[in-house]
């Protein structure tokens, strides 16, 4: 019964994203050409069919997994394209490939992931493959600089950004590794303040790597996910506080050397404090986010109605100010809400899950997105500085999109499994 | 680790807050602030690519326009009396945003205003663009332009029964056609081969938007003073001198080429006394010239309809102890600075007994089907004299003309009122300024004229001399003779 529950439910919601979407896409249309879009049939039939598709997969592997999540991703999705459509029609086009991808990423992630403990197994592996992911922007003849960022590889005609699947590797290692160290990481000896000095060496080092793909990638973004992800996991794996205090003052250390070393660094921070002196020139970018979001005001200019092509990468790291244009506080209110949701329900799998691995997993994934999701909405309305990374699932980018349909699956994995488990200990048939 | 999982969500969940806060606060908050930034160029992509009224002059010359053509925007605006009406129409750019008329009647021109919409507006598609007329003529303005001619100056004229702006013209003034065009490199060349000569400065209106010390028209307000607040003063007979010997300094106050002079203020008015007007500006005190400086308005920014109009100022704060300064002021000098703008208001206010009249360009602003949906009324700004004394001064003023600094104001057929000024600048060089109106008994025109910078001996460079003709004929051709 339980599962004919969750499943109708994600359908139901499935069904109102494409009305959403559809509804999203006509009116991007006709406030741009004041026409109908010839290809709305095509672009419902593929939006409908994709998320069918995955939910069709997902009632069949993993038919006791959260309802809501997927229906949230589609929907961001969805509006994603719907804005990079109105922007761009040529990323449009490639966008619904990576979408396609992404979805069958998605799939093959629940397909190959039977069961969330036997990535447990891999976990050096996983560690392996999420360090080589972050270093292969480095190799030289694939790595490639765009936008003064070397974090990026060309494999043969497609560019593709590692790192946005090196996080969910690292993720899955810290998790696994954690679990197994807890114990030690968390015994401080009898009343001492600090960690062993064998506990603190993988701390040390995490923080090194860090810096390390900061220096070298020039990737700030990242960088501080990354570290933010392990300090998190440390601190909710041991239950001291006192990580977090170390990890505080390591960050500071960090933000300290980039500042004083890195002149875009400096850059950055003397943006975020005062944009208007350097519209013209290196501020223009954040300026002109401001400036659409301001003009939206409370109720948007009407999606098509707007002018965010004006602000360089509208379709990638500034879709949200775009969104903000064009439908106003509203509109961007439901984007974060969406994204809080996520959030909620990523950690509530978390807190159901009943193994520590499973648990640390699926707080590791939300950090992750909800992590990312602040930086990037903070930088582009001024909160924090500035540093460019992608928005999940709304901005254009092949690399995120899979990264984070991906992660939504494990997720789904995760909440699946303990469920299935509870269901069994309970009797009944799952 | 479930607690410290919860915790995780409280500290997300703060982060998100912060981000619901900070939206708000751009998109409602700062939301106004940040739609009318200069550099915001959102609201003028829309209004270029909409239909845009006609700006034109009272005798039907059409000053702005737009055409169709085949780019993004759809239309280009149009100027075609380029630099002649440049500082009273300003631009329409992409990039620098709107000046002028076009700034200040954006949304009777684009349409947007509430007097061009009606109830059946839901039900069809009309345009509803208005079509704004100014009081201008083209061809006062022309003569103004020719009077002037390759001289740094300006000339105003005004109606001083109504306020009504009749010519404003500025040398140099700019053609607004390269700013307003579409590509948009072409155009930041334009705006920066315009901005390039810090002295010349040709988008800036010497009409309306720079300031000069006024010299000796200024005696009109000093004068004025003395008529409201303190008549005792007006039949007083000043000494004949050369110099005042100023209080608190060992500074002499000189008069203009060194010559001697004094007596009654009709006669200290006729040929410009200094040392008389300095002492009388010392007898009456600082609070009522300044009263009646205020009551011309000056220290407020003159309500035309324009953009970035600047105030005239006194310019010193306490010139109730500081004795030169007020013997200084009351004969323009020392601070006090104005555009002619002010000086014309102040002429049209003697001209009109007492009553200065809200300046302004706008004559009408008509719907595409013609009909009227806006039109100036002849408002009352400032009241800084009684007629009685208006008349006095105007009289004191006929005075200047027939008799005096003046006489190449006169005109045939009209009897011209006015008054002189030449501001010394640094060096051997001065502005050459006259205020006039005509005819005296029935004003119909009031001007006011600066020429800059003029150099060479004491009697070339006066206003007398320099800008007297340039006021007659522009009064010649306003009273249609």
């Amino acid at each position: 019964m339980m599962r004919a529950r969750a499943r109708d439910t994600e359908l139901g919601l499935l069904l109102l994203v494409a009305i959403v979407t559809g509804g999203a896409y006509v009116l991007a249309s006709l406030g741009k050409t004041a026409s109908l879009p010839a290809n709305i049939g095509p672009f419902l039939g593929v939006i409908l069919g994709l998320l069918l598709v995955a939910h069709l997969v997902v009632r069949r592997v993993a038919r006791n997994a959260d309802a809501v999540l997927l229906p949230i991703a589609g929907l961001l999705n969805g509006l994603g394209y719907v804005f990079i459509a109105r922007l761009n029609q040529d990323l449009a086009g490639l966008q619904a490939t990576w979408t396609l991808i992404g979805i069958a990423a998605f799939i093959g992630t629940l397909f190959v992931v039977r069961q969330a403990r036997d990535l447990d197994r891999y976990r050096y592996s996983f560690a392996l493959l999420g360090v080589g992911l972050l270093m292969m922007p480095l190799l030289p003849g694939v790595g490639r600089v765009i936008n003064g960022a070397r974090l990026w590889v060309r494999l043969g005609p497609i560019n593709f950004q590692p790192g946005e699947l090196a996080k969910i590797a690292l993720a899955i290692f810290f998790a696994a590794y954690l679990v197994e160290k807890r114990e030690l990481l968390s015994d401080f000896g009898k009343g001492r303040l600090l960690p062993q000095p064998r506990a603190a060496a993988p701390l040390l080092l995490a923080w090194g790597f860090s810096l390390l793909v900061m220096t070298a990638e020039k990737d700030l973004g990242s960088s501080l996910l990354f570290f933010a992800l392990f300090i998190g996991l440390l601190w909710i794996a041991t239950d001291r506080a006192m990580y977090l205090g170390i990890g505080a003052g390591l960050f500071a250390m960090g933000s300290v050397f980039a500042y004083t070393s890195f002149t875009h660094v400096q850059e950055r921070v003397k943006i975020w404090r005062n944009p208007w002196p350097h519209a013209a020139d290196d501020g223009y970018q954040l300026v002109q986010g401001l400036y659409a979001m301001g003009s939206g005001g409370i109720s948007g200019s009407g999606i098509g109605l707007g002018s965010p092509q004006k602000i360089p990468a509208a379709a990638t790291d500034f879709i949200f100010a775009a969104i903000g244009e064009e439908t106003g506080l509203i509109g961007t209110i439901a984007v974060v809400t969406a994204f809080l949701l996520m959030v909620g329900v990523g950690l509530r799998i978390a807190l159901r899950a009943d193994q520590p691995f499973e648990k640390l997993l699926a707080t590791g994934l939300t950090l992750i997105l909800g992590v990312q999701t602040f930086i990037i909405l903070g930088g582009v309305t001024q909160l924090v500085p500035l540093t460019g990374i992608t928005l999940p699932f709304v901005s254009y980018g092949g690399s995120s999109l899979i990264a984070n349909y991906v992660l939504l699956a494990l997720l789904l994995r995760i909440s699946n499994d303990t469920v299935e488990r509870r269901l069994r200990r309970e009797g009944v048939d799952g | 680790m479930d607690r410290q999982i919860r915790k995780l969500g409280v500290a997300l969940l703060v982060l998100f807050s912060a981000l619901f806060v900070r939206l708000n606060h751009i998109q409602v908050v700062e939301a106004q602030e940040l739609q009318n930034k200069p550099g915001n160029t959102r609201k003028a992509t829309k209004d270029f690519a909409r239909e845009r009224g006609v700006i034109q002059t009272a005798d039907g010359v059409v000053l702005a326009q737009s055409v169709p053509v085949d780019s993004a925007f759809k239309r280009l605006r149009q100027y075609p009396e380029k630099e002649l009406f440049g500082h009273l129409t300003g631009f329409f750019s992409f990039t620098y945003g709107s000046s002028g008329l076009e700034r200040a009647y954006n949304d009777d021109l684009a349409g947007r205003s509430e007097r061009l919409r009606g109830v059946r507006d839901l039900l069809s598609d009309r345009t509803r663009t208005g079509n704004v007329t100014i009081t201008v003529t083209k061809r006062l303005q022309t003569v103004a332009k020719d009077a002037l001619g390759n001289r740094r100056g300006a000339v105003v004229a005004l109606d001083p029964t109504t306020g009504a702006v009749l010519a404003m013209w500025a040398y140099p003034s700019f053609d607004p056609n390269p700013l307003s065009a579409h590509d948009q490199r072409a155009v930041q060349q334009a705006y920066q081969s315009l901005s390039a000569d810090p002295a010349a400065k040709p988008m800036r209106s010497r009409a309306y938007q720079e300031r000069y010390a006024p010299g000796s028209t200024f005696k009109v307000v000093t004068a004025a003073a003395a008529l409201e607040k303190q008549p005792d003063l007006v039949t007083k007979s000043y000494p004949s001198q050369r110099e005042l010997d100023l209080p608190q300094t060992n500074r002499n106050l000189r008069n203009f080429g060194g010559g001697t002079c004094g007596g009654a203020l009709r006669d200290l008015l006729r040929v410009s006394c200094n040392t008389g007007f300095a002492q009388m500006g010392l007898d009456m005190g600082a609070d009522k010239l300044v009263d009646q400086a205020k009551a011309f308005g000056f220290e407020s920014r003159p309500p035309i309809d324009l953009t970035a109009v600047a105030t005239s100022v006194l310019g010193e704060d306490d010139l109730a102890r500081n004795k030169p300064a007020l013997a200084y002021s009351s004969i323009g000098q020392q601070s006090v600075s104005a555009t002619p703008l002010q000086m014309a208001l102040v002429a049209a206010g003697v001209a009109n007994g007492g009553v200065v009249m809200k300046p302004h360009l706008l004559a009408e602003v008509r719907d595409s089907e013609g009909q009227v949906v806006r039109s100036a009324q002849p408002e009352e700004w400032k009241r800084a004299m009684s007629p009685a004394n208006a008349a006095a001064l105007r009289d004191m003023m006929v005075g200047v003309v027939n008799d005096g600094t003046a006489t190449r104001a006169k005109v045939p057929g009209a009897q011209v009122a006015a008054k002189t000024g030449t501001a010394q600048t640094v060096g051997n060089s001065a502005h050459a300024w006259i205020v006039a109106f005509a005819p005296a008994e029935a004003p119909k025109v009031a001007v006011a004229v600066i020429v800059e910078s003029q150099s060479g001996n004491d009697d070339n460079l006066t206003g007398g001399r320099v800008a007297a003709p340039i006021a007659a004929a522009v009064i010649r051709a306003a009273l249609g003779s």
